[in-house]
């Protein structure tokens, strides 16, 4: 630590180490990020038009019930205050409890997340595996058959509304062939028979060595993920090509080729390396909207993820619930956005 | 790029070997039944506090209560359960109950008198929403210890006057009424709560089923307990599962994962009635479609005026329609399968005899705002009801909100008319009488804001003391008579307009037999269940 003379007044002044500085700024960053999406999703919550009240005792309780509940809801309070105890609670770690089951709401995102991000990373691994080379191929040969397939692709995948898609896909691959597990995380033969160590079934699965519950648990993985998969595909098949194509038209690949260069090296040791990072942008972004969970597909796969608890809380204005979510999610974003920020410097050396 | 062709290849078909390499199970086990049903409003699994279906259904079948419903033989009424027999003194108010000798909770410890007081007690103290299906007997907080009392296996209960013996035992049948066992409950005791948030997502019963386990949105588990008095159940475990979607429920049944689908919608139940293995079962429910006219409006209060309403509802168009299957003609305040129904619909959809009613209560150019909760059912009742009135010359207008906009006005006895529903308590015909038919203070000091009647600001007339008297008649037949002689002077003075009963239907694979989802007066049961 370097120390500097402010000689006339004689204070000294401490000059901190950049990553310190860099670390300090982050986190104060998080920190205001954290407290104005609490806040503004307190307001939300607080101002629409569902009684939470109502929601615990029911259209038949009489007045005093109501009012008691009312009280011990702390609803009574000015809003100010009823932040002010709510921020106090999560410094703590304390997210409350769910309004309508009872449970602590940490316990509940710790049940459900985990399914989410079981299906997210499937979905986002499909998505990368399949949508990178697609966009690549197709840039590298515009207009040809497998150009056009992938245009079809993602224009299917941006129009085709998820919730049919999803539906048929059960039908089909379930209902009809019955090739696939059908909704739920595992078929009622495996329900609780791995211990639960990471929420991940697959992985708890695997560590527990237990290759049916894993086998069951993949056939039922499969298809939403597969499902999520092809949308995410879609977009990130769509802006490989479309970052492809301005790469591939620069002076750089035109010189590389005149050099001669094989064809392979010149877009992937050029041109896909200089995407890299306009990728990583898109595939954080991605995953992010994956892990927010998807509501629809949650619902017709009767997938227990973050979505559908997020959106069951607030149709039933389970506060504590949506607020809980809300800091998951939002601390997703927050996460993904940091590690892309990494990723960038690794890879981009301006950006250091 | 050929290198990338083969990559897509190979994953194409990697994916394809793995998946094809996975078959469906096609049948479940013998001993096990599974359930696809909507579980997402179960909030807390404590008898003291539950009061939703799917909680109600769980409760059912883990706890026992002193008297209880058989549901192969609903229409027998209550039975002894965990009380082997009772006796009523002389003045009526006091019941003593003798417990049945050798029962066990779950957890081992027999089931005392003690047991059933605390239950009653707890449940009277915490005084939860539920509570006032027992509080209305007197009981309270500060009076519960000597009122509800053990003494050896004898429990006896006092009420605060006499009432009929029929209406305290229907009482007792109401989930509240479940006995838990004192002994773990008070060993989970936090802060003197009775054990009230353990209790929540925990169970302390002696039913035919054990909870194994309740994730909320997700599933309940159950084993059956085999010490079970009444005979272990020939269902070994009971899984439930929460599926929010009609297309994925059927899909479920069809493949033969699952037994039993409760929520399916019309176009899925028309599906799988022609699927092979399935077949629909239909059992009248407890919830009664109904429009509410606020008798503070100058023109609704007249007698013509809420005649004429009973003549604008399309009931058989509606039934027919949009309402196939799910919903049955019914005006009556006691759904049928009750005590005391009555299946007397004398009301048609009759536009001219509404237009003379109305003309003979000099009313013209009338407009009324109707309140509706959003459900696309209520709502479609409301457009249907609007094109009627519209043809009688009454302009309605819709306000469309949800439960805390129209329920708050409606309390409040500020809605013109209210098209809602409403679902039985308890299996008595009080439950609904004491609402619908009952309102002894109609002052807005009153805010008695649980009874309809005076939630529409009706001065019942001489309908509160008919309730009155019956509450307290221990003649069975005479009491029957009393709610029918109720229902009929209900049916042509009051300002309800009671349209429609509701029917669940459920698609049941047909090894699956007695089958109940507790009909109009209790909740499902399981343990009576085979394949």
């Amino acid at each position: 630590m370097a120390l500097t003379e402010d000689g006339g007044k004689g204070r000294a002044r401490v000059s901190l180490p950049p990553w310190i500085k860099t670390t300090a700024l982050t986190l104060g960053s998080i920190a205001v990020t954290m407290l104005g999406l609490l806040f503004v999703t307190f307001i939300i919550g607080r101002v629409m038009p569902i009684d939470p009240v109502l929601a615990i005792v029911g259209e038949r309780a009489s007045q005093s019930t109501y009012d008691a509940v009312f009280l011990e809801l702390g609803l009574d309070k000015p809003l100010v205050v009823q932040f002010g105890y709510y921020i106090w609670d999560v410094l703590h770690l304390d997210f409350g409890t769910s309004l309508l089951n009872a449970r602590p709401v940490s316990e509940d995102i710790a049940r459900v997340f985990p399914a989410t991000l079981e299906l997210a990373t499937l979905g986002i691994f499909i998505g990368i595996v399949i949508g990178v080379p697609l966009g690549v191929v197709a840039a590298a040969r515009k207009g040809s058959w497998i150009d056009q397939v992938a245009r079809v692709l993602a224009l299917v995948g941006y129009s085709m509304p998820i919730f049919w898609l999803g539906l048929m896909g059960l039908l089909v691959f379930y209902g009809i062939l019955g090739w696939v597990g059908g909704p739920g995380r595992v078929g009622i033969f495996y329900v609780d028979v791995v211990p639960s160590v990471t929420g991940l079934i697959l992985v708890d699965a695997a560590l527990d060595g237990n290759w049916d519950v894993f086998k069951d648990a993949f056939s039922h993985i499969i298809l939403p993920a597969s499902l999520l998969g092809y949308f995410s595909l879609a977009y990130i098949s769509r802006m490989t090509r479309s970052f492809m194509l301005e790469q591939l038209s620069a002076e750089y690949i035109t010189t590389a080729r005149v050099k001669g260069m094989s064809e392979w090296d010149v877009i992937w040791k050029h041109a896909f390396k200089n995407i890299r990072v306009q990728l990583i942008t898109v595939i954080a972004l991605s995953y992010a909207n994956l892990l927010e969970g998807s509501v629809l597909t949650e619902i017709i796969f009767s997938w227990p993820g973050i979505g559908s608890y997020i959106t069951t809380a607030l149709l039933s204005a389970d506060m504590n619930a949506v607020l809980g979510g809300t800091v998951v999610v939002g601390l997703i974003f927050i996460l993904l956005n940091i590690f892309s920020d990494l990723l960038y410097k690794i890879f981009d050396p301006r950006a250091k | 790029m050929n290198t990338f062709a083969k990559l897509l290849t190979g994953v194409a078909i990697g994916v394809a070997v793995s998946v094809t390499s996975f078959s469906a199970v096609a049948e479940t086990p013998a001993n096990m039944l599974v359930i696809a049903h909507r579980i997402d409003d179960v909030t807390t699994i404590d008898p003291a506090e539950s009061f939703e279906f799917a909680g109600s259904d769980i409760s059912r079948n883990i706890y026992s209560r002193l008297v209880s419903l058989d549901p192969n033989d609903l229409a027998a009424g209550y039975k002894p359960d965990l009380a082997e027999s009772w006796e009523v003194s002389e003045d009526g108010k006091t019941i003593t109950f003798t417990m049945r000798e050798g029962v066990t909770f779950h957890s081992g410890n027999p089931v005392t008198a003690e047991d059933a007081a605390f239950s009653l007690q707890r449940a009277v103290i915490l005084n939860k929403t539920p509570a006032f299906i027992l509080t209305q007997f007197g009981f309270t907080a500060e009076n519960a210890t000597e009122t509800i009392r053990a003494d050896g296996n004898k429990l006896m209960i006092t009420t605060d006057k006499r009432y009929a013996t029929s209406f305290v035992l229907n009482c007792l049948t109401a989930t509240i009424g479940a006995i838990v066992d004192k002994q773990t409950v008070m060993a989970n005791e936090v802060d003197g709560d009775m054990g009230n948030e353990w209790l929540k997502t925990n169970s302390a019963g002696s039913g035919p089923y054990k909870l194994d386990g309740w994730k909320p949105n997700e599933s309940v588990t159950m084993s059956s307990n085999p010490d079970y008095y009444g005979g272990a159940p020939a269902m070994e475990r009971v899984i439930v599962r929460h599926v929010l979607e009609s297309a994925s429920q059927r899909l479920l049944l069809e493949r033969g994962d699952v037994d039993i689908a409760r929520n399916l919608n019309p176009e899925d139940i028309a599906g799988a009635s022609k699927a092979d293995g399935v077949k629909i079962e239909d059992e009248l429910k407890g919830r009664l479609m109904y429009l509410a006219l606020n008798q503070k409006h100058p023109e609704l209060s007249k007698p013509e005026v809420r005649q004429a309403f009973k003549y604008l509802i399309d009931y058989e168009g509606m039934r027919d329609s949009f309402l196939k299957g799910q919903y049955t003609i019914h005006q009556n305040f006691l759904p049928a399968t009750y005590l005391g129904a009555s299946e007397e619909n004398p009301f048609s959809y009759n536009i001219e005899k509404a237009k003379e009613l109305l003309a003979a209560a000099g009313v013209e150019n009338l407009e009324v705002e109707i309140g509706v909760r959003e459900a696309q059912e209520r709502i479609e009742i409301g457009q249907s009801f609007q094109n009627a009135a519209a043809q009688a010359g009454i302009k309605v207008n819709i306000t469309v909100g949800t439960a805390k906009q129209i329920l708050a006005r409606y309390r409040a006895r500020e809605l013109d008319v209210y098209l809602g529903a409403w679902g039985p308590d308890y299996p008595d015909p009080q439950t609904n009488a004491g609402t619908f038919a009952y309102n002894p203070d109609n002052s807005d000091a009153a805010q008695a804001t649980g009874l309809l009647a005076w939630r529409n600001s009706w001065d019942t007339g001489g309908l509160t003391e008919k309730v009155e008297a019956a509450v307290v008649e221990n003649d069975r037949d005479a009491r029957v008579q009393m709610y029918q002689d109720i229902q009929a002077e209900f049916r042509e003075t009051s300002p309800f307009v009671i349209m429609f009963q509701q029917i669940e239907q459920s698609a049941v694979r047909d090894n699956v037999m007695d089958w109940s989802t507790g009909q109009a007066v209790t909740s499902a049961a399981y343990w009576q269940v085979t394949k």
